[in-house]
């Protein structure tokens, strides 16, 4: 469904992706693994189109390579950023109206189904997304992704400054997707969810993939996570 | 009490005139980071336009027509001009606008000559609508207050009740994220640009005949339309009206009370004389230092509050 090949991109003078390769069947969760700093973000970014890349980017057969982040959006890609970027001052639902890629046009998920998931963002539904807390932003930042149907979502660190028991929704609401037939390319710092629901997983060092393999083989694999993983 | 009342209406009228010149700069700063020197410049072509449209089909038609063709001038330069020098930063972009005021500038003084031109308020609204304390309010002024009322209610519903308004709202904060959603950024940057511009061109076919139609005329609004769009603050809409009213009041209040630091000392029982220190800096007038107010006041907020007053980031 997504193929990168040999992708490079640059902040300035600055060589972040130095030849990156991913893929990422139909329907398949995968994730990219690394320490802060390494280019897992510039990766989710250069695929969107919200930073240049240079290389091969192709969805569905396609290259999207040089598109706008809008059109690569209509191309079937949801992004769900590492910041949140909820929309402040609307509120929950006009957050997630703006998901939706046409008004009233509903594909995999409406609002019932994010309001059952998530009951918190119903009962606040009419207040602005700016006074949430960082937990229901998270939960609002991906809902609002799928509100647009993608067949592929990109979500970066979902986990990041979340108390357990939130990483734990986080945690359901990513099978939630998976059991749609969503594809999904989740950025993580941290092993515990990527182990749990991945099938593939990728490692990023400096710039490029250095580790491609299963949950088993990255466990079984001493040197690539001490050093390339752990604190 | 009738110098406060007629002063009060007419700063009111001023700061419509002046919302309706910064909200269109307000939104344009906000979401695309363009520091827009020429946005006064569609407030002169509106005045112009208005005026020449005029003189073939009279002022009704161009109230329709020239702000009209002020957003096809907007979206054009956004189109063309704007968005290919977006790319070498907010440098370039302040420069191109800066350039394109001096150019419109002079484009209007080979087109229109030097001298103000005879655009006149329609003879339709041509009369006092009421008097207070023997003061005559003129009707047209009460049209420029309806124009930019329903002006202001236009973007309040637009931008609060309408999905493209929405996608506005969230682009003013986060462009980028917009557009990851699926909604075609630089389509939007060029509407609101063409709307922005429109609204210029608006206050210039209201504005152009209630003050003067001459070339000078976008230097002379320029200035004090950032000054609005500063004080009220990036990405707040209400901000905006708020310093458009409160600058149009200071403005117009300043010019009637004729008052110094000297006259308030006196009220205390002390006496200014030419002797005391500082006499110069005492004596001097209301009046005169009026049109200087809202630069002082744009100065201190930069250095105080740097979002303005109600902004949701610095500027």
């Amino acid at each position: 469904m997504l193929e990168v090949q040999d992708l490079h991109a640059y902040y300035g003078k600055s060589h972040i992706l130095q030849g990156v390769d991913i893929s990422i069947g139909a329907g398949e969760i995968v994730s990219l693994l690394g320490r802060n700093g390494v280019g897992r973000s510039t990766t989710c970014k250069a695929i969107m189109g919200l930073v240049a890349p240079v290389g091969k980017v192709s969805f569905k057969n396609s290259s999207i390579a040089g598109l706008r982040p809008d059109q690569i959006a209509h191309a079937g890609i949801g992004y769900v950023p590492e910041d949140r970027q909820v929309f402040p001052g609307l509120t929950v639902r006009q957050n997630l109206e703006l998901g939706l890629k046409r008004a009233g046009v509903f594909g995999r998920w409406n609002f019932e189904d994010v309001y059952k998931l998530f009951p918190n963002l119903g009962e606040r539904q009419d207040n602005p997304a700016g006074v949430l807390s960082g937990g229901e932003q998270q939960m609002l930042t991906m809902c609002r992704a799928l509100m647009g149907d993608p067949d592929l979502v990109i979500i970066d660190e979902p986990t990041e400054g979340l108390a357990p028991k939130l990483v734990e929704q986080v945690g359901t609401l990513l099978d939630e997707i998976a059991s749609r037939g969503v594809s999904i390319l989740l950025v993580e710092q941290k092993l515990t969810i990527a182990l749990k629901i991945s099938k593939r997983l990728y490692v990023m060092g400096h710039g490029r993939i250095v580790f491609e393999g299963s949950p088993g083989g990255l466990m079984a694999n001493d040197a690539i996570r001490k050093e390339w993983l752990e604190v | 009490m009738e110098v406060f009342i007629v002063s009060l209406l007419n700063g009111l009228v001023y700061g419509m005139l002046l919302f309706m010149l910064a909200s269109g700069l307000t939104l344009i700063l906000s979401m695309m980071g363009v520091l827009n020197f020429a946005h006064a410049s569609a407030y002169m072509l509106g005045a112009y336009f208005a005026y020449t449209i005029s003189l073939y089909v009279g002022f009704w038609p161009a109230l329709i027509i020239a702000p009209i063709l002020c957003g096809f001038v907007g979206a054009a330069i956004e189109m063309w001009g704007l968005r290919r020098v977006h790319r070498n930063g907010h440098i370039a972009e302040l420069l191109f606008t800066f350039g394109l005021a001096l150019i419109i500038e002079k484009g209007v003084q080979m087109g229109w000559g030097l001298l103000p031109v005879p655009y006149r308020v329609p003879a339709l609204l041509d009369f006092p609508l009421f008097s207070i304390y023997g003061t005559n309010f003129p009707a047209y002024r009460a049209f420029m207050l309806l124009i930019s009322g329903m002006m202001f209610g236009a973007i309040w519903l637009g931008l609060t009740r309408t999905r493209i308004g929405l996608v506005i709202q969230a682009a003013l904060t986060h462009p980028e994220m917009v557009g990851a959603l699926g909604h075609n950024v630089p389509r939007i940057f060029t509407l609101v640009f063409a709307a922005g511009t429109a609204l210029a061109g608006l206050a210039g076919v209201i504005g152009g005949n209630y003050q003067v139609t001459e070339p000078a005329m976008a230097f002379t609004m320029g200035p004090i339309v950032f000054v609005v769009v500063v004080f009220g603050g990036l990405g707040s809409l209400t901000g905006c009206f708020i310093a458009s009213i409160l600058m149009g009041l200071i403005q117009t209040f300043a010019v009637v009370f004729d008052v110094s630091l000297a006259d308030l000392l006196a009220k205390i029982g002390f006496i200014v004389t030419a002797k005391t220190p500082l006499a110069e800096v005492l004596t001097v007038t209301l009046p005169r230092i009026g049109a200087l107010l809202p630069f002082l006041m744009m100065v201190l907020i930069l250095v105080f509050r740097p979002r303005g007053l109600m902004g949701t980031r610095d500027t």
